[in-house]
């Protein structure tokens, strides 16, 4: 026993009190703290910002963007990208309000938003996993095809006047709480995610396909096959979110959603999911909602315009990227002063002894 | 021969380069002159390539001296021993298929005319009169991309001209060359021996050692063997310094029965790769795949695992045709794969050391689709106590393992599938020699419980200690097969690197 | 994507007339010309108007503005990279330009350009810096700074717009007037492209940006300061984005605070649909512009055969994608030709 469990030297190279102030200074931590603070800005802007009816506001608010998040976590885990989400929710929600207005049931034309939003997402994922496209590529070239697309079939008017139960359920909460529906899909969703990526085969598989593409091969991971199915998953997703953002704003338009990829986004890379993949957790990401949801509730209560908001979201983007970076940042600038430094040193060595 | 009596123009005197734990080399010794083309020879893991690197400034040697023109000198990157003269054409190199063979040439240091333009004519003129001296045909004006390997090489050779390269360093340059690509290098070589360059010539193949080089290095284990004229030796001294070690102790293989044909490969082909590759092996049997890197070995056992698609031919596990191009099914049927490159193919380096273990076998730990933590550990750390791995914590990362218990890692999480054939890639390259000792054991022990093991090798000594039977391939094709009682050193190098008939 | 997606083969063609795709591949130009003129032709029967002179002008005009972005994104997207804020940047360039001429309506005209430049290369730089010093992917950070720059350019602007009417002639004649048929812009955009493709040949810095896309790594070793260049490719992109502000705003004499929204789709889809690799390494800013004329064209000869033109971004997207699609499927029949093959000797 003694020999199995000897400690390899390189192993413990860190003393204690590094490793526990790594510990205290895990992301999530990090994003607590940013809520709590949002959450101050909140109540000194608005002295009822604690209310529950603020709670309410603040999940309409997030709703669809923290229900897309989720399968985008999971694309993201594994080093790929979908930013072609707000126009498939643009997409699927017309889809469904043109359905509906050729006469269809409310029921079956929500279904087959959904199917709709699988079907953009298997043309996504069959572009990248089967041609071997660059996601990036790709989905920037669907952001445009899709919305286009909206945009074609609905140029300038709006769809509305659906039923009333179902318009209410984005606006109103659910009875006798104070949460939307679109949050309590949300939270529902959010476990059902972090329980696949967290907890079974399939999650594992989708980090190791992250962290080492090739590796995840080698260990007999589909790894195209998962591929184009998180990409069908996210378009319909998305389905999902566009049928509740039609029914909230109960119209719906070719300009739904329009930019929404970068509150996804945002949410996703804030909630602690790294850009290249094989790491992050669903915690961050719903922390991250929660983050931006509350900031977002406190921002127009203090009647902050949208436009002003979006500098701020943009700049919680970029923080939330370089951020993890500046150790790496601080000691690449170090090295470089050092080079130069050696540099100066050896030009004066030879200047004093000329050979 | 215009071997000059002065200094060398650059050599290296016991030079020593570790990595971590693995003693790369111990004792690396090589003076180039002018006007010579300097053969370097050596079993893989001879510390051939670390020798290169340190030429090239990649490595920096931890301990000998590097002398230029008799002068003591340092390198601390590439950019230094280029600027001292020295160039390194890779086995495979790296140009930018984007652009020109000419840019490709001169890039950074283009010709350039007023306004600091680059001046296209000369740069392609220039590129063509170099060609000319090297007495090749290549557009100066076609893309690099597609170049093949024999033409990129001509490109890294003329770019060393146009920089004034004193010393032309060739890391296995014929390895994926064709005979007639290799006697134009052949020509160029001696080109460059008559304009006065030094010419370092690393190679496994004997015979072209032989017809270009007027002296020889012969390196084992990281050490300096001797330097001779080329013509005070023979291809079996030099066979003989290659391998030459003691290895009774080290491979403990136990004799077994072997039993019903496990693995069956039929005439299976994968364009470019291999060619009409046959074997059985059967359990309790190790059969070893051996030849010279490049040689198809690896290429045969991803193949056979599923990594690749197949052309045509067949693979049968215990009787049953196996579907190509899928590691899933390969699994299914029993087969285990551990691979070349541990580091980008065994294992996900930022993944724990029991999700490692794990990996393949998520299917044992699991109860109702989820992953219960608790069996994920028991399974892990009942494998790395099986093979005795050295760790501190089953959560730490794996990359914070030595290499041979990385290797025991990738050994733990394939075993732990109970594979009925098991093909191991070089499988204890880079490990310490104790760790190396445990795995030929350990080999020979699932041997013994009637695994089917399938070894790929390049170290002789190993083959012949725990191999029952041994495939060699020549470029792509089987060559031979031995038994082990009639296999020894001299027979399988000869048909490894082509001479079979002497051997016959 | 990496090496298991190659290995596995599905769609690797083992044989196939590489030559004839190598010709596609290497005369994209060529190509897009074929296609400009069919694409024309076939309006120009539909309905005589399509090449009237005042058609003509328009679509010349239009096509500018997009193929001056374009030359910026090439040379981003050729060091392997992608810049999504030009459209921001152009925006309030534009803006700024308006309030410029409010606030001093006698200001001259090189001034005004001066600080549409300033303000275009101060927006590259942030970008560059990020991307080289943070070492974040371009694509992270110019989603960021395209809603920030945005975002500022909407609280600065607000609801207010600049018209025609705040604006002196001489800087409204660059958007109208022609010289020998051909508008202003149409010039600049000739002269610029020109000077572009023909700077993109004959600078090491610039042959320097095609190495670095063909293959990062080995553009380290062969001693390319790779930092620095893309930084460069930003600070142009940006610097060009600022001054195609100022000409956007001549040509539309209107800004508000959605100038140039979408404008970075229109032009990644002219860049990619103009052959240049959206993996870097490779295209000419030439079939970049010819990209952007033939998209614009396209659009307007969507309206002559009454098609709406609401059709033109889903038109963008799916040229786009065709166009990768196309360079991909090339690229496949090309490859066994390429690959390493060990033949056996003798």
């Amino acid at each position: 026993m003694a020999e199995v469990e000897g400690v390899e030297r390189d192993a413990e190279t860190s003393p204690g009190w590094r490793r526990l102030l790594r510990g205290l200074v895990r992301w999530e931590t990090l994003l607590v703290l940013l809520l709590l603070a949002s959450i101050a800005y909140g109540t000194s802007v608005s002295p009822h910002f604690l209310d529950s009816i603020t709670l309410f506001f603040i999940g309409l608010n997030v709703g669809e963007i923290a229900i897309i998040a989720l399968p985008l976590t999971l694309i993201i885990v594994t080093g790929e990208i979908d930013l072609s989400v707000a126009s498939m929710l643009g997409l699927t929600g017309l889809f469904m309000a043109e359905l509906f207005d050729h006469g269809w049931p409310i029921w079956p034309a929500i279904v087959a938003a959904v199917l709709l939003g699988g079907v953009l997402g298997a043309f996504n994922g069959f572009l990248i996993t089967r041609l071997g496209l660059p996601s990036l590529a790709v989905t920037i070239g669907t952001l445009t095809l899709y919305r286009g697309i909206a945009q074609g079939i609905l140029p300038t008017d709006t769809i509305s006047g659906f039923p009333q139960g179902l318009a209410n359920i984005g606006v109103v909460p659910i009875p006798h709480t104070h949460i939307s529906y679109s949050v309590l899909i949300f939270l529902v969703l959010a476990v059902v995610f972090g329980v696949v990526l967290h907890a079974t085969p399939l999650g594992r598989a989708i980090f190791a396909i992250g962290a080492n593409q090739e590796a995840a091969f080698y260990s007999g991971i589909r790894v195209k096959r998962i591929k184009f199915w998180l990409f069908v998953l996210s378009g319909m997703t998305c389905g999902l979110a566009g049928v509740l953002w039609t029914l909230r704003f109960a119209s719906a338009r070719y300009d739904s959603g329009i930019g929404l990829e970068l509150f996804v986004v945002t949410v996703v890379l804030l909630g602690g999911v790294s850009i290249f993949g094989g790491r992050g957790t669903i915690v961050g990401v719903v922390l991250a909602v929660a983050v931006l949801g509350t900031l977002q509730t406190a921002m127009t209560a203090d009647l902050i315009p949208a436009q002003d908001q979006n500098i701020v979201v943009g700049g919680l983007l970029l923080a939330s990227v370089i951020v993890p970076n500046l150790g790496d940042i601080y000691r690449r600038a170090q090295a470089r002063l050092r080079a130069v430094a050696a540099r100066r040193q050896a030009a004066r060595v030879a200047q004093e002894e000329p050979t | 021969m215009t071997t000059s009596q002065s200094a060398p123009v650059i050599a290296l005197e016991h030079a020593q380069k570790s990595f971590g734990a693995v003693h790369a080399l111990e004792d690396g010794e090589i003076e180039l002159f002018g006007g010579e083309v300097h053969g370097l020879v050596g079993e893989n893991g001879a510390g051939k390539s670390t020798l290169v690197k340190i030429l090239a400034g990649v490595h920096r040697s931890d301990a000998g001296r590097l002398l230029l023109d008799g002068e003591e000198a340092i390198f601390d990157n590439a950019k230094q021993s280029q600027a001292a003269g020295i160039a390194i054409i890779f086995q495979e190199p790296t140009l930018f298929p984007d652009l020109t063979v000419a840019e490709n040439i001169f890039v950074g240091a283009q010709p350039l005319k007023r306004f600091r333009r680059i001046d296209g004519r000369r740069m392609r003129r220039e590129a063509g009169a170099l060609f000319e001296q090297l007495g090749v045909r290549l557009d100066p004006d076609r893309l690099a991309r597609g170049l093949s390997i024999a033409d990129q090489q001509l490109v890294e050779i003329a770019k060393a001209l146009t920089t004034n390269a004193r010393v032309i360093v060739m890391d296995e340059p014929t390895a994926a060359l064709t005979t007639n690509e290799v006697e134009q290098l052949f020509r160029i070589v001696e080109t460059l021996r008559a304009r006065g360059n030094a010419v370092l010539f690393v190679s496994h193949r004997l015979e072209e050692i032989f017809a270009v080089c007027q002296r020889v290095t012969v390196m084992r284990d990281g050490r300096h063997v001797w330097t001779k004229p080329i013509g005070e030796v023979t291809v079996q001294s030099v066979i003989r310094a290659m391998v030459g070690r003691d290895m009774d102790a080290l491979f403990p293989k136990i004799d077994t029965e072997p039993g019903r044909v496990v693995l069956k490969v039929d005439r299976l082909t994968r364009e470019g790769d291999f060619t009409d590759v046959s074997f059985v092996v059967r359990s309790g049997e190790i059969v070893a795949l051996a030849g010279l890197v490049g040689a198809g070995r690896s290429e045969v056992a991803r193949a056979i695992f599923g990594i690749d698609r197949w052309d045509a031919g067949t693979v049968e596990i215990d009787g049953r045709r196996l579907p190509p191009g899928s590691p899933t099914a390969a699994m299914a049927a029993g087969i285990a794969l551990v691979p070349e490159d541990r580091r980008q193919q065994g294992l996900v380096m930022d993944f724990s050391i029991e999700r490692n273990i794990a990996l393949a076998s998520l299917d044992t730990v699991r109860r109702g689709g989820l992953i219960l933590r608790g069996s994920e550990r028991r399974f892990a750390r009942d494998w790395a106590l099986r093979l005795r791995l050295k760790y501190a914590r089953l959560t730490n990362p794996v990359w914070t393992l030595s290499g041979g218990n990385q290797q025991k890692a990738v050994l733990a999480k394939w075993l732990g599938r109970k594979p009925t054939l098991l093909i191991v890639d070089e499988p204890t390259r880079g490990i310490d020699v104790g760790t190396k000792a445990e795995v030929h054991r350990l080999l020979s022990e699932l041997a013994a419980q009637g695994v089917a093991i399938l070894m790929i090798s390049s170290e002789l000594p190993e083959v012949l200690g725990m191999a029952d039977r041994i495939v060699v391939l020549f470029e792509g094709r089987v060559m031979r097969e031995f038994a082990r009682a009639d296999a020894d050193e001299d027979a399988i190098m000869h048909a490894a690197t082509g001479l079979v008939e002497e051997a016959a | 994507m990496t090496s298991v997606a190659e290995d596995q083969g599905v769609l690797e063609p083992r044989s196939g007339s590489h030559a004839f795709a190598e010709f596609l591949a290497r005369f994209r130009e060529l190509g897009i010309v074929l296609a400009l003129v069919i694409v024309v032709g076939a309006a120009t029967i539909d309905n005589h108007l399509f090449l009237s002179a005042a058609n003509v002008q328009q679509i010349l005009a239009g096509s500018a503005i997009i193929a001056l972005l374009a030359i910026g994104e090439t040379v981003v997207i050729i060091t392997r990279n992608v810049d999504l804020s030009i459209g921001s940047i152009l925006g309030i360039s534009a803006y700024a330009t308006g309030v410029l001429y409010v606030h001093h309506p006698g200001i001259a005209l090189p001034v005004v350009f001066l600080v549409a430049l300033a303000i275009g290369t101060a927006c590259g730089v942030v970008n560059g810096l990020i991307v080289t010093v943070a070492r974040v992917p371009s694509l992270v950070v110019t989603l960021g700074t395209l809603y920030i720059i945005r975002g500022i350019d909407g609280a600065w602007a607000g609801g207010n717009q600049v018209n025609a009417s705040m604006l002196p002639d001489s800087f409204n004649k660059i958007g109208y007037e022609t010289v020998l048929g051909i508008p202003y812009l149409g010039w600049i955009a000739i002269i610029a492209v020109a000077a572009a493709t023909y700077a993109m040949r004959s600078f090491r810095t610039a042959r320097d940006f095609y190495a670095i896309g063909s293959d990062p790594d080995a553009a380290r070793l062969a001693g390319i300061p790779v930092g620095g260049r893309v930084f460069l490719a930003f600070v142009l992109s940006g610097a060009i984005a600022g001054v195609t502000g100022a000409l956007w705003l001549s040509l539309y004499a209107s800004v508000d605070a959605i100038a140039g929204v979408g404008y970075e789709f229109q032009v990644i889809a002219a860049v990619v649909v103009g052959g240049v690799a959206i993996f870097g390494g490779s295209g000419t800013v030439l079939g970049a512009a010819l990209g952007a004329l033939l998209l614009y064209a396209i659009n307007s000869a969507l309206v002559v055969v009454n098609v709406s033109s609401f059709w033109s971004l889903a038109l963008s997207g799916g040229l786009l994608l065709a166009a990768i699609a196309f360079d991909r499927l090339i690229a496949l029949r090309v490859a066994p030709a390429m690959r390493t093959r060990r033949r056996a000797r003798g």
